[in-house]
């Protein structure tokens, strides 16, 4: 038993140390402009783009639920028109990042690790280097970066959404005006309240990449080493996003 | 000039190269041969630094690989052309794009590329197949797009792992013929890591065989073919022990 801790403690020691390398490595490259510049719009495109269904769709039916849940507890105790509110809210600073974040785990973080793995696994990365290109620069670095950069814009058409579903669900089924909806949209709203949801959906881009392509390029031991590295990378994106929701609640809220 | 000066690697408990030392002189082509998992591949991705040794070094034009940072590795790198067992093409460019990646690190017109990407892929006979994708190729035509991404970098120092591995005889001795040609074309030096003992013979100046970690024998393709080192012996006569 002491063993196997001893070991486990050492194996965390060695991928923090990994890690510290990697994200060093990852700095060293942004000077590459030239590589990732080249390679940005590309991945921004496959990340953003061809994200935005499934970010929309889970959207939709949260905005749903949220304004047939919120007028189920006020029921009676607390005006309807709340509900704009509770929704708005809920979207803006909650729902509409994590939702995302932990669909986007898996779709985009996992495409990532599999994709990376695959290349690992096949000697392309090897090939990358033997060519004279730095891995960080033309794989790495333009997956962060288009990651930082599109969930913030993926976030904020799933809030828009969410709230949009919610509205027409209040005017169908709960039978509020669109101004009660609106008015009670607008009450308590901040500014914050936009900033802190997209700041925090760019951090959560951001470390599901990181995530993805760090597992991906540690990737070996064939077709079965890049299942593992998929699996992996979705559950590390998911409790890292779980727990950067918190972190930032705490520092921001 | 290639030089192998005992050269450690371990993989974990297991012990891969155990003192390896071996020079390939310039415009020779050496090949390596041994028995599986005896670290030929090994002892190739130290030349260009994607291993880094234990112990010892490999010394190319004088300049000690494993101490080389990335800014020299990467000059190293432009002087040398890897062709992978797999090919290790990418899967999401054109055979075109694939020929063309290396070229498009070192600043080359787009014309000049273009020209060169069509003069390689003539080299190896694969004219017409520009526009064709990874997936679409046979596993003969892969490994000639790999050597074509290679040669078109005219590099000085050309690193074949096991370069026929898995094909016909047919295509086999296509591959020792492009091997051959390469040579003569770009008049560089050859490292061929393989157990295609036909390959070696028609492709090797000289031929090396590792063993337990260490150079066995280093002698010419006649030399070899009558050696009377008995394990030499045994691996090229096909001998089970």
């Amino acid at each position: 038993m002491i063993a196997s801790i001893g070991r486990r403690a050492v194996e965390a020691v060695s991928a923090a140390g990994r890690w510290g390398f990697f994200v060093a490595d990852l700095g060293r490259a942004a000077a590459d402009v030239g590589t990732w510049s080249r390679l940005l719009v590309g991945q921004m495109r496959r990340i953003g783009v061809d994200s935005l269904p499934v970010a929309v769709f889970i959207a939709a039916f949260t905005g749903v639920v949220l304004a047939l849940q919120a007028s189920y507890t006020f029921t009676g105790a607390v005006p309807l028109y709340f509900v704009g509110t509770l929704v708005g809210k809920t979207m803006m600073l909650e729902l509409g990042p994590v939702l995302t974040g932990l669909a986007l785990a898996g779709r985009v973080g996992a495409t990532m690790a599999a994709e990376l793995g695959t290349m690992k696994v096949t000697e392309q990365v090897d090939a990358l280097e033997t060519l004279a290109y730095d891995p960080q620069s033309y794989l790495v670095l333009p997956r962060v970066l288009a990651a930082t950069l599109m969930f913030p814009v993926i976030v904020a058409l799933a809030i828009l959404t969410g709230i949009c579903t919610g509205w027409l669900t209040s005017l169908e089924l709960l039978h509020l005006s669109t101004a009660e909806f609106v008015k009670g949209l607008k009450l308590f709203y901040l500014f914050k309240d936009t900033w802190y949801g997209l700041f925090k959906s760019a951090t959560f881009g951001c470390t599901i990449a990181l995530v993805g392509c760090w597992i991906g390029l540690g990737t070996y031991g064939g077709a079965e080493g890049v299942g593992r590295s998929t699996m992996r990378t979705v559950v590390y994106s998911a409790v890292l996003i779980l727990m950067l929701d918190a972190f930032w609640a705490v520092v921001l809220l | 000039m290639i030089e192998f000066r005992d050269l450690h690697k371990a993989f974990g408990p297991k012990v891969v190269l155990a003192g390896l030392t071996l020079t390939v002189q310039d415009r020779e082509t050496m090949v390596i041969i041994g028995y599986s998992g005896t670290g030929k591949s090994v002892a190739l991705k130290h030349i260009v630094g994607l291993l880094h040794p234990d112990a010892g070094d490999v010394i190319v034009d004088a300049q000690a690989v494993s101490t080389l940072d990335r800014a020299g590795l990467t000059a190293l790198r432009r002087d040398i052309g890897y062709v992978f067992q797999s090919a290790a093409l990418f899967d999401s460019l054109s055979v075109a794009e694939n020929v063309a990646l290396g070229l498009r690190r070192r600043a080359l017109e787009e014309d000049e590329i273009a020209e060169r990407v069509r003069e390689a892929l003539a080299l190896v006979d694969l004219t017409g197949t520009e526009e064709r994708y990874p997936a679409e190729l046979s596993g003969g035509m892969r490994k000639r797009v790999g050597i074509a991404r290679a040669i078109a970098l005219r590099p000085r120092y050309l690193l074949y792992d096991e370069p026929t591995t898995g094909l016909d005889p047919v295509t086999s001795a296509v591959m020792d013929r492009l091997m051959v040609r390469a040579r003569e074309h770009l008049g560089v030096t050859g490292v061929v890591v393989t157990h295609d003992l036909r390959s070696a013979y028609t492709v090797g100046d000289r031929i090396a065989m590792l063993f337990e970690g260490r150079i066995r024998q280093v002698a010419t393709v006649q030399e070899i073919q009558e050696t009377e080192d008995p394990v030499v012996r045994q691996f090229i006569e096909g001998r089970p022990a």
